[in-house]
């Protein structure tokens, strides 16, 4: 059986899965090498068990990040903390400078400060998940396998690291760990 | 001045009496990981990343402070130092908001290249995330404490190459802040010349020329050889 591939989405800007679609030609080889199961590029609702690879895109910057982090580390073997805001918090993590009270200074910049119709702060309960008080790196929540820094990493870094897991090549190391 | 015979990494190297063990480790085309010491300022020994064991000493001694001796053994590259050198690395990180995606240094930061180079993949300790501000108030040049290291190059070449004395430290542990005259905004100093040798020692992108954006900051590092060379040796020889 081909190993199973998931990539998800938390607090991050979409960057490194745009990187991810730049492997472009090595996407029909990695279509041959994995089955991929779980990605915001695909139409599928729930987290599925058994998976064998996670990539992990974006810091944890709400309750349902959470929740979910949990979800992914029981049903997965190899967490792959995918790009700087998953390893350091990176820029969703510069409003906890803004201490105590960052989380009502960031809402009232965004939706009341610098809104031009109706401002008002998104709220539905079970809905619209409450932001973290502070926003964290994926490692501090759950143990993470691998980390592959990068705003994002390139394309080549990322087959890089999947050629590792599947078993061909070394471990990025040296410049191919290069934050930012 | 006579010369030293001494071993680095099993190998015989002569140097200097007099000389710093960075010093002759670095003539012999052995790197060992630094980020306080710039050449034509004294060495405080700040970021203790160029720390190495020497025979017959328990404790580590950072190598640009320890000066060559006849017999010495030395060793840069140990477990045990790069253990040492990746946990500094990681508190730097940790300590300060180094983020490298919008800083201006990105690319040409001697912190994130260390950090590359010692295999720091994610940082094991709490981010502090502090919150510092940020001094434009100069007309030419910006501080950003977010970014700063505490190496003291800038306050180094300030008073000791252009004769300035603006740059000072101030506070204590992780209070501790890099001012300038007795903490006035940059743009209010008496003292300051404008002369740029900090923003050009600078290791990350704490101090930067105003206008660049994200990954434009490259310090130009030879302008300060060229001006202790003039200084010292009255030879007025433009860098390269």
């Amino acid at each position: 059986m081909k190993p199973r591939l998931a990539t998800v989405w938390l607090g991050g800007c979409s960057g490194c899965h745009m990187s991810f679609l730049d492997l472009d030609e090595h996407l029909l080889t990695l279509a041959e090498q994995v089955d991929i199961v779980f990605s915001p590029l695909m139409d599928v609702k729930h987290y599925p068990g058994g998976v064998d690879i996670c990539l992990v895109e974006g810091a944890a910057c709400n309750e349902d990040h959470v929740r979910m982090l949990h979800d992914i580390r029981s049903r997965t073997r190899v967490l792959v903390s995918f790009g700087d805001c998953a390893v350091t918090g990176n820029v969703p993590a510069l409003r906890n400078q803004l201490g105590a009270a960052n989380t009502e200074a960031v809402l009232q910049c965004a939706y009341i400060d610098h809104a031009q119709d109706r401002p008002t702060l998104p709220h539905m309960d079970g809905i619209v998940p409450r932001l973290l008080d502070r926003v964290v790196p994926v490692h501090e929540l759950v143990p993470v396998e691998y980390f592959l820094p990068g705003c994002p990493p390139p394309a080549a870094r990322i087959r890089l690291m999947l050629d590792h897991l599947l078993g061909a090549g070394p471990r990025p190391s040296g410049p191919d760990l290069k934050f930012g | 001045m006579g010369a030293k015979t001494l071993m680095i990494d099993g190998r015989q190297i002569s140097a200097a009496e007099g000389v710093s063990v960075l010093a002759a480790a670095g003539e012999a085309g052995i790197k060992i990981p630094t980020l306080c010491h710039l050449d034509g300022v004294y060495d405080p020994g700040a970021c203790r990343l160029c720390l190495v064991e020497i025979g017959g000493f328990t404790k580590l001694v950072p190598a640009c402070t320890t000066h060559v001796a006849e017999g010495m053994e030395v060793l840069t590259n140990t477990g045990r130092l790069r253990q040492y050198r990746l946990m500094i690395l990681e508190l730097l990180f940790a300590e300060r908001n180094h983020v490298c995606a919008t800083c201006v240094s990105n690319g040409h930061c001697e912190l994130q290249t260390l950090a590359c180079e010692s295999g720091m993949d994610h940082v094991r300790y709490e981010y502090r995330f502090p919150h510092w501000d940020i001094d434009i108030t100069h007309e030419r040049f910006g501080m950003d404490h977010n970014r700063c290291v505490l190496c003291t190059r800038c306050v180094r070449v300030c008073w000791h190459v252009e004769g300035a004395g603006t740059k000072n430290v101030a506070g204590r542990g992780r209070h501790s802040r890099i001012i300038t005259d007795l903490n006035l905004p940059w743009g209010e100093s008496d003292s300051c010349t404008s002369c740029g040798k900090c923003v050009q020692a600078c290791p990350t992108g704490a101090l930067f020329e105003k206008g660049a954006t994200a990954g434009e900051m490259e310090h130009d590092r030879a302008r300060l050889g060229f001006i202790v060379n003039a200084r010292e040796k009255q030879q007025w020889i433009p860098p390269e």
